[in-house]
């Protein structure tokens, strides 16, 4: 695939000034909308230098199934409205799980083709209005709907059969897995816009006050692991995973402002540079070269690492699609942090942790952090534009010396992946 | 290769399926130009991009190369019995002829992941086709 190969540079460099995000969680009485308006009040409130809504001159919005989840079609004009930006252009950017990752590559190119100067990218979707089977369903749109789906594949269903392949080629097992988990809440405890801002320790803890309070039988669990390995605390899914193996379903919204590198200085004294970017198709599973990794993603990561000039190992950390804990760790061998099959080892040995040598998802993750699907994305790199200016407070990653951050946003089980490396001024 | 009027079938889903109900035959097809097999009958060669392609008839023989056991199903797999009490075995099957297809798997303990094997023989099962919502469904063998 010579053309895939090709050296690509932006027609000129872009760099983000500004972020924002809503509380990610289930909220009852918000619209995709309000949860959006949110988003951007605090970008718009945070802006170092400030900016004038009338100077933002283009949107792209990432939104995976407004249709579905509120019987709301075109999105992106009513965005505009209730940011008060009509008669600004917005598009809504469908890329299932990876809309807004697709949505912020929009908006670069439409930086670096000269067309614009300044540009918000963002992503919303508001998914408790359904239960969970109706939200099984809509989510598995997003797989093939004639040979995946009649099958009986759910997207846990399909990671579940790539952890399956995975655990029976190489060392993984159940416990490395439901470590990812335990990390990744730890993360999520020390982040206040998360779903579950809570340890996994202390939801066991809750749990057992809570049946002690009620005088029902209080479960001996003593670590996490006892918790974890509880079938009535953490029921299967889709065998191997159980419920603390998935991301929650969540109501969000996030959004970031883009603007062409050359004005970032009227800004902020602190942007964070859009280094490398990459996207890629993916085949469904049963059509995959390999059943242990997403060929999507590692074509995304070989685009963004040859437009940044840099190599895996030169990523201080990185936000990778953890929709499963299997995901994570499949993740980081397809972004060459660590070769095929030596993903569980380094999570055994923390190098995935917040004070390892490589902290992956120090947000909380989308298992922690929540994953409102179309939000993801733009979620992710809000995380990194945080780390990389040295403010991601109680969960700030413990080295002075942070310059390249990356995320990893996949669509669907890898038809989509977008990669973004980001680059500390 | 003769034209007969079941050589006229579209390279569609609608066709891969009916061609299990009416002939319990599993049909993918065949590029002319490239000789690429595809388990998903289209119009076109995904490798060669030709329009020159033909049915193909796989052996119905197959192993299993994972799967997964599905406690929360979808809503059609509900409507046919399966859910926590009775989790839904789906897989990635590879086919005798070296292509993978995404099938149901009957005839397994889904509450028993344990007994169901990687690796094991299975063979299409052409008489659990429900024509209101066809899946591509093995057995073991
Ligand atoms: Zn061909």
């Amino acid at each position: 695939m010579a053309t895939i190969n090709k050296k690509r540079r932006l027609g000129r460099e872009v760099s983000i000034v500004g972020a924002g995000m809503s509380d990610f969680g289930a909220f009852k009485e918000k619209d995709s909308r309000d949860l959006f308006t949110e988003a951007f009040q605090e970008m718009m409130g945070h802006m170092d230098q400030g900016i004038d809504i009338e100077d933002i001159e283009c949107g792209y919005l990432g939104n995976y199934s407004s249709d579905l989840f509120e019987h709301q079609g075109h999105t992106a004009p009513i965005m505009a409205d209730w940011l008060g930006m009509t008669p600004v252009p917005m598009t809504r950017i469908e890329n299932a799980c990876a809309s807004s990752g697709s949505a912020l590559r929009e908006g670069v190119m439409a930086i670096a083709s000269g067309m614009y100067d300044i540009v918000l990218v963002g992503g919303v979707e508001k998914m408790t209005n359904l239960a969970t089977d109706e939200v099984t369903d809509v989510l598995a749109s997003a797989a093939d709907g004639l040979y995946e789906v009649p099958a009986g594949l759910t997207f846990p269903g399909i990671f579940g059969a790539l952890a399956k392949a995975h655990m029976d080629r190489y060392e993984t097992n159940l416990d490395h897995l439901l470590k990812v988990a335990i990390k990744n809440h730890n993360n999520g405890a020390l982040n206040p816009k998360a779903q579950f801002n809570v340890t996994i320790q202390s939801l066991m803890e809750r749990r057992q006050a809570r049946a002690q309070e009620r005088g029902q039988p209080v479960p001996d669990w003593r670590t996490e692991m006892d918790f974890l390995n509880d079938a009535q605390a953490n029921p299967w899914i889709a065998w191997p995973l159980r419920l603390y193996d998935c991301a929650p379903i969540t109501d969000g919204g996030s959004c970031v402002l883009l603007v062409a590198s050359e004005i970032a200085s009227n800004f902020t004294d602190k942007p964070v540079h859009i280094a490398g970017i990459g996207q890629a198709t993916g085949r469904p599973l049963h059509d995959a070269e390999e059943l242990t990794s997403l060929s999507s993603a590692k074509a995304a990561a070989a685009q963004a690492y040859e437009m940044a000039g840099v190599t895996p190992q030169d990523i201080n950390l990185a936000e990778v699609h953890d929709c499963f804990t299997i995901a994570e760790i499949i993740a980081s061998e397809d972004l060459g942090f660590f070769a095929p099959g030596e993903g569980p080892r380094a999570v055994d040995e923390g190098r995935t942790a917040l004070t390892g040598d490589r902290p992956i998802n120090t947000s909380g993750g989308l298992k922690a952090k929540g994953h409102p699907v179309g939000a993801s994305g733009v979620a992710q790199v809000i995380e990194i534009f945080h780390q990389l200016r040295g403010e991601a407070g109680d969960r700030q990653v413990p080295n002075a010396n942070l310059e390249l951050g990356l995320t990893h946003n996949v669509g669907g089980t890898g038809g989509t992946c977008v990669v973004n490396i980001l680059r500390r001024s | 290769m003769a034209q007969g009027p079941k050589e006229s079938k579209e390279f569609n889903a609608t066709s891969f399926f009916s061609y299990i109900q009416d002939e319990k035959k599993l049909m993918g097809i065949q590029c002319r130009s490239c000789g690429h097999l595809s388990s998903t009958p289209r119009p076109m060669c995904p490798s060669c991009h030709s329009k020159d392609v033909e049915w193909h008839e796989f052996s119905g023989k197959a192993s299993l190369s994972t799967f997964t056991c599905i406690s929360i199903v979808s809503v059609a797999m509900g409507k046919r019995g399966y859910g926590r009490d009775n989790p839904c075995c789906t897989g990635i099957v590879t086919l005798e002829e070296g292509l993978r297809v995404s099938a149901h798997i009957m005839g397994v303990d889904g509450n028993n992941p344990q007994s169901i094997k990687t690796g094991m023989a299975l063979v299409l099962d052409p008489d659990e086709l429900d024509p209101e919502d066809p899946a591509l469904t093995f057995r073991p063998a």
